[in-house]
């Protein structure tokens, strides 16, 4: 299941200095709420993606902390301001510790 | 053998006790004030939050909502967190963002799941503490908790 784990992101490639970009992020995950049965009436266990991390050049930008509320496939958008070249990257974690990470190069002119 | 038939009877037994406390385990607007409340501490004012999601969701599986606010994100004034609750799904908490000035603007994106026809609550604390919220009724269709 986890092989099929993937994280997609898409960053503007170049920025001017101070620009404030959109970053839009999805990550193929079933989120298992705790809530849904199985075809045995067995509820399945709860397995999300709880949290988010992004940072740009290893500087905090956003935290977020996901509950079973969030849609399967958790597809997000969000803004971080640029002031120079960099990598920002994303880090998710899911129940079981497993992470998983992408990172983007933006260009500022 | 009978011992397998007991296991199989206790599961069972099981299974249709969680079935009824997960029917009646939707949150109410009170554990949905309460779980903000543990999030951000005071009585948010309305204004200053805009949240937009559909006024109807035929879909509960996947609802699309956006929250933003209207603040600067300089080192001295930004905003801190955005909190979100829902109050009829079987837990108040959807979301809670923790932002850095270097967000440059506090507006997020997200899909949700909805149970049921219900309200949608967003609270945003300013790094001083203040608190902000809007709220916003979405009609669902077709539930999205696969109970």
């Amino acid at each position: 299941m986890s092989d099929d784990i993937k994280p997609r992101l898409r960053v503007p490639t170049s920025a001017k200095k101070g620009d404030v970009v959109e970053i839009k992020t999805l990550i193929t995950h079933p989120m298992e709420n705790g809530q849904r049965k199985d075809t045995d009436g067995k509820i399945v266990p709860r397995l999300i993606v709880n949290a988010l991390k992004v940072t740009y050049n290893d500087k905090p930008v956003l935290d977020a902390k996901l509950e079973p509320a969030i849609a399967a496939n958790p597809y997000l958008s969000f803004f971080v301001r640029v002031e120079e070249t960099g990598t920002l990257k994303l880090t998710w974690t899911d129940d079981q510790n497993q992470s998983w990470s992408a990172e983007s190069k933006i260009e500022v002119a | 053998m009978t011992r397998f038939a007991a296991l199989t009877r206790r599961s069972a037994l099981a299974a249709i006790a969680a079935t009824i406390a997960a029917r009646n385990a939707f949150a109410t607007p009170d554990q949905t004030r309460d779980w903000l409340a543990q999030q951000a501490k005071g009585t948010p004012k309305e204004g200053k939050v805009t949240l937009k999601a559909p006024e109807i969701a035929e879909n509960g599986n996947a609802v699309p909502v956006t929250v933003s606010v209207e603040s600067e994100m300089s080192a001295t004034s930004y905003v801190k967190a955005i909190y979100v609750a829902a109050d009829g799904n079987p837990n108040p908490g959807v979301i809670t963002y923790e932002f850095t000035p270097l967000a440059g603007k506090a507006e997020v994106q997200f899909r949700t799941r909805l149970a049921q026809t219900q309200k949608l609550v967003a609270v945003a604390e300013m790094n001083d503490g203040a608190l902000y919220m809007a709220s916003r009724e979405v009609k669902v269709t077709i539930g999205g908790c696969g109970g």
